[in-house]
């Protein structure tokens, strides 16, 4: 099945966020289906944070905007780390 | 000894409770009942797991690790009859369980069709995760299949049979898909999409009669008389909340178990949560049900906090769907449509019945071909919205709706220059965000 990607502009904020930037969600949108982590390169469970409603904190996490896109239900979103707790 | 805490289902709002009560009361004895030998996994997913997006190993939220943990007793068992002034279920295999506080999270069950023919091998819904494997296992490449229904499910059930290669025919009852949900030109839009995809759609099409043979499902026929050979038939009409557990102990029903806005039911120390509880709305006078996951979370946290002692009432949130509808991201908040579905018979799954609650309210449409964007607009308010397509205004949209946002300087503007709406929305939720904050 092809996805859409959550936002086109994805790539060009990509370089700016991986400076600046972390992944946050809106935890209400989701339904823990796990796409996100299925598809997080470095195998973080991006659901498991999500659940808490909590920022990706982990230092390993590559802003690769992987979960983010993948996510079905728009769930994820890069947002400046000082603000990252909506 | 501390009290005994018995949760009655093993699906989000049964397990939201569990963790919740453990976090309170990290000594008290929490049993968690269940009669789903998968445990805890994300029913939603089960779409996405069909589709081939994900492994089934991925659907479970929690390792077992995770869930010993917990510290909960875990039983495996249908709990079959409950006595309320006796404080005790009754299990399938005759055993009895008495509780201080009860929980019943028993969800709901898909609707099952009456056509005669009904019975044959060959007729699926998708509830569980062993409907879904039995889904999976049957669908090979090339096989014919029919799904009828309406709503989230039913489309998910048709793309997912389509991405693993079975030539899909999707019945509907009527002139289009969802109708009371989404307007013309968004049922058009994804009936194409989902023709592009290689699913035949047949409308104004309901089955007379499914045709089997020794036992198994060789065909279906339409009440017009069309014959459409399949292996498969999947049907997905709506849900019906679990209530035979609740009826054992005489508890007030309507369409689901009728509680107050705490979730307590009608009997002393039983709450419900989740698709099966009908909770009472204090601002509208009704109850209602709701088929989603986050409310079903939200209902097992606020059962299990008043279950511990701290009287906590449901918070209602506006209800919202995101997903994808024949791939297209689509969320629906708030009030959107009114009326009746032809292809469904209860409330759907992933829905809630606020969203046919629109009344009256102006349409404010973006004409824009792929990304669209409908907005209801009360008097002052914004009483819901269905975002197509770029979502970038979804979550400006879901707060401004959330929060009762006062619209009146740009409701002119809006139903003046429909291309603009998308344009005067995002500069007027940036301004509002700005003074919201500020009087934080
Ligand atoms: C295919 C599909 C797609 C969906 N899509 C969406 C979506 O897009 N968005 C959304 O928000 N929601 C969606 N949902 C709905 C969402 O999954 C439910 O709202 C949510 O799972 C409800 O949780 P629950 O805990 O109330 O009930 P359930 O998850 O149904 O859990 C109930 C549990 O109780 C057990 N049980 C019942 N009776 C007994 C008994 N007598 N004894 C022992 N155990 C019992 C059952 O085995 C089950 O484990 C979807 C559901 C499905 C199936
Ligand atoms: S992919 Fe999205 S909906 Fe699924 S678990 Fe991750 S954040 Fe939640
Ligand atoms: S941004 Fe990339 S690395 Fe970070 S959690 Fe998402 S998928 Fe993993």
């Amino acid at each position: 099945m092809a996805f859409v990607a959550r936002s086109l502009t994805l790539d060009l904020i990509r370089a700016e966020v991986l400076a600046t930037g972390q992944v946050v969600a809106d935890s209400v949108r989701c339904v823990q289906c796990g796409v996100c982590s299925y598809n997080c390169p470095i195998g973080l469970d991006v659901r498991a944070y999500v659940w808490c409603n909590a920022a990706i904190e982990d230092p390993r996490c590559l802003t690769c905007g992987q979960c983010i896109a993948r996510c079905p239900r728009g769930v994820l979103r890069f947002a400046p780390t000082d603000h990252s707790r909506a | 000894m501390g009290l005994r805490y018995v949760i009655v289902g093993a699906g989000v709002a049964g397990i939201a409770a569990a963790e919740s009560l453990r976090t309170r009361e990290p000594s008290a004895s929490v049993t968690v009942v269940t009669d789903d030998p998968a445990g805890f996994y994300s029913r939603p997913g089960l779409a996405y797991y069909l589709s081939g997006l994900i492994p089934e190993t991925q659907l479970f939220p929690r390792s077992p690790a995770e869930l010993r943990a917990l510290g909960l007793t875990w039983v495996q068992a249908r709990a079959n009859q409950l006595d309320p002034y006796a404080h005790r279920l009754i299990l399938a295999d005759g055993q009895t369980l008495a509780y201080d506080k009860l929980l019943l999270a028993t969800g709901a069950r898909a609707a099952l069709p009456d056509f005669p023919g009904s019975e044959l091998d060959g007729i699926v819904t998708l509830d569980s995760l062993a409907d879904t494997r039995s889904i999976v296992r049957r669908a090979r490449q090339g096989l014919q299949a029919v799904v009828v229904g309406g709503g989230i499910t039913a489309l998910e059930i048709a793309e997912g049979l389509n991405a693993r290669g079975c030539r899909v025919h999707y019945m509907l009852r009527g002139a289009r898909y969802w109708a009371n949900v989404l307007d013309p030109d968004e049922s058009q839009l994804v009936e194409d999409h989902l023709r592009a995809t290689g699913i035949i759609l047949h409308h104004h099409s309901q089955i007379r009669e499914a045709i089997g043979k020794r036992g198994r499902l060789i065909a279906v026929e339409t009440m017009a008389g069309e014959r459409i050979p399949c292996a498969l038939l999947a049907v997905a009409i709506g849900t019906h909340p679990r209530l035979d557990l609740a009826q054992s102990g005489r508890l007030k029903l309507d369409r689901g178990i009728l509680t107050d806005a705490y979730l307590k039911t009608s009997a002393e120390d039983v709450l419900a949560a989740g698709d099966v509880a009908q909770v009472y709305n204090e601002v509208t006078g009704k109850a209602t049900l709701d088929t989603l996951w986050a409310t079903a979370r939200a209902h097992g946290e606020a059962a299990a906090a008043t279950m511990a002692g701290i009287p906590t009432p449901y918070r209602r949130t506006v209800a919202q769907n995101v997903t994808l509808l024949a791939g297209i991201p689509t969320t629906i908040i708030g009030s959107v449509g009114s009326g009746e579905d032809a292809d469904l018979v209860a409330i759907a799954r992933g829905d809630s019945e606020t969203w046919r609650m629109a009344g009256s309210a102006w349409v404010v449409v973006d004409p824009h071909p792929v990304n669209r964007l409908r907005l209801m607009l009360g008097e002052q308010t914004l009483k819901g919205a269905l975002v197509m397509g770029d979502q970038t205004l979804s979550r400006p949209l879901q707060r401004l709706i959330a929060a009762n946002a006062d619209l009146t300087p740009i409701r002119q503007a809006l139903l003046a220059d429909k291309s603009a709406i998308a344009h005067l929305i995002m500069s007027f939720y940036a301004e509002w965000e700005q003074s919201h904050a500020d009087k934080r």
